[in-house]
């Protein structure tokens, strides 16, 4: 008899086993970010709620060819942000070796993009940019490098991106930054922050972007 | 009979004997090699990465081992000071700025100089940390 109910735990479990692995692939990701509720009207002019999440606003930085980036590049498209400074001594050499390890699994997707600011406004101007794309191998338009001015990047970094960016003289290189590599959807919200330091948040990062291409496909 | 049986105690004396001598210095080696790995994952490893590879451009490899052999007196000077001129590394220029690190002492830098030499495909054995004082003075 205990034997018997052994096997039934077993297939219960087996079963629910299956199931939740079942549930993991149509899974979607969280949305982060602060969240509203709002009021609205259906089509039939009864009134409805509606949660509106927070999204990333438009901006206008130089990328590493000087051109002029704003949202446009990034319409009907899932990215990559992150914060950097290129003389960055510390945690931005591991955070764009395994970002780029990223870049290379996406690289032939057209619906994926990785966007990486400066924080050095003094410094990093396009032309700095792109010789540091060049260094790391990155060759095509897929990775944008930006610059921008000191308001700009700092308020979109903490206010939206929620990554803590700041000068500061008595740091190793003049700046302290949080390492987080920041996955955003085709809506511009914001779906997962990974460690850019750990391989492991960054293999979840893989995985979370191929779970937020399948979804935005249904 | 005898004289085989002398022999071979004689042999395996003499065989123990050299090996444990070996493995006196085989010991150093090691506890160099397993201190100089820390450091060399807390400092370095973010820039020439866990198995020496390097980071494109940015930064070189460290698996060239007839420049490691070549330069092995000025590196002590690297890593203590830092460097930024234009280096061959497997027959590509490399040019880019390497950090000082002044907080390193001595003993460190031999660790770290003795397990970059003896690893991704380098085998130079030890390198003592009394040699590290006189590279320093002699740093171009
Ligand atoms: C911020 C990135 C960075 C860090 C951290 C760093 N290096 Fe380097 N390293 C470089 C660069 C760049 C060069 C090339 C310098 C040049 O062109 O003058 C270099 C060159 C070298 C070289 C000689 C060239 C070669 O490839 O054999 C050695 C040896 C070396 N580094 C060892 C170390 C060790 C040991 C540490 C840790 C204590 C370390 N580096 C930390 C970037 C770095």
């Amino acid at each position: 008899m205990i034997k018997f109910k052994n096997t039934i735990s077993f297939a219960v479990l087996l079963a629910l086993t299956i199931g939740f692995a079942a549930c993991n692939n149509n899974k979607k990701l969280p949305i982060y970010g602060q969240r509203e509720a709002v009021i609205t009207k259906d089509k039939d002019g009864n009134q409805v709620v509606d949660t509106v999440y927070q999204t990333i606003p438009n901006f206008s930085f130089l990328n590493q060819d000087s051109t002029i980036i704003t949202q446009d590049v990034f319409k009907g498209k899932v990215y990559v942000a992150d914060f950097f400074f290129t003389s960055c001594t510390t945690i931005c050499p591991t955070m764009h070796r395994n970002l780029k390890t990223v870049y290379e699994d996406f690289k032939s997707n057209p619906d994926v993009m990785f966007l990486s600011h400066t924080i050095d406004f003094k410094y990093d101007k396009p032309a700095v940019l792109k010789k540091y794309s060049q260094k790391l191998g990155i060759d095509n338009s897929k990775w944008l490098f930006v610059y921008g001015s000191k308001e700009d990047v700092y308020r979109l970094a903490e206010k939206n991106y929620l990554v803590a960016v700041e000068e500061d003289s008595t740091a190793r290189d003049g700046y302290i930054h949080q390492g987080w590599l920041v996955l955003i959807d085709k809506d511009k919200k914001m779906r997962g922050a990974y460690d850019g330091t750990k391989t492991e948040q960054v293999e979840q990062l893989k995985k979370d972007i191929s779970t937020l291409l399948a979804e935005e496909k249904d | 009979m005898r004289k085989i049986i002398l022999l071979a105690i004689f042999t395996i004396t003499i065989c123990t004997m050299i090996y444990s001598c070996q493995s006196e210095s085989e010991i150093e080696l090691a506890s160099y090699v397993s201190n100089g790995k820390d450091i060399y994952i807390k400092y370095c490893q973010n820039c020439h990465g866990e198995k020496g590879e390097g980071l494109g451009q940015l930064a070189p490899p460290l698996t060239d081992s007839v420049f490691l052999k070549e330069n092995k007196s000025q590196l002590a000077c690297f890593i203590k000071n830092g460097v930024n001129k234009p280096m061959v590394i497997n027959g590509k220029t490399y040019q880019e700025k390497m950090p000082s690190f002044p907080q390193l002492e001595n003993i460190d830098i031999a660790q770290v100089i003795v397990y970059v030499t003896n690893s991704f495909g380098n085998k130079q054995g030890i390198y003592q940390h009394q040699l590290v004082e006189s590279d320093l003075r002699n740093c171009k």
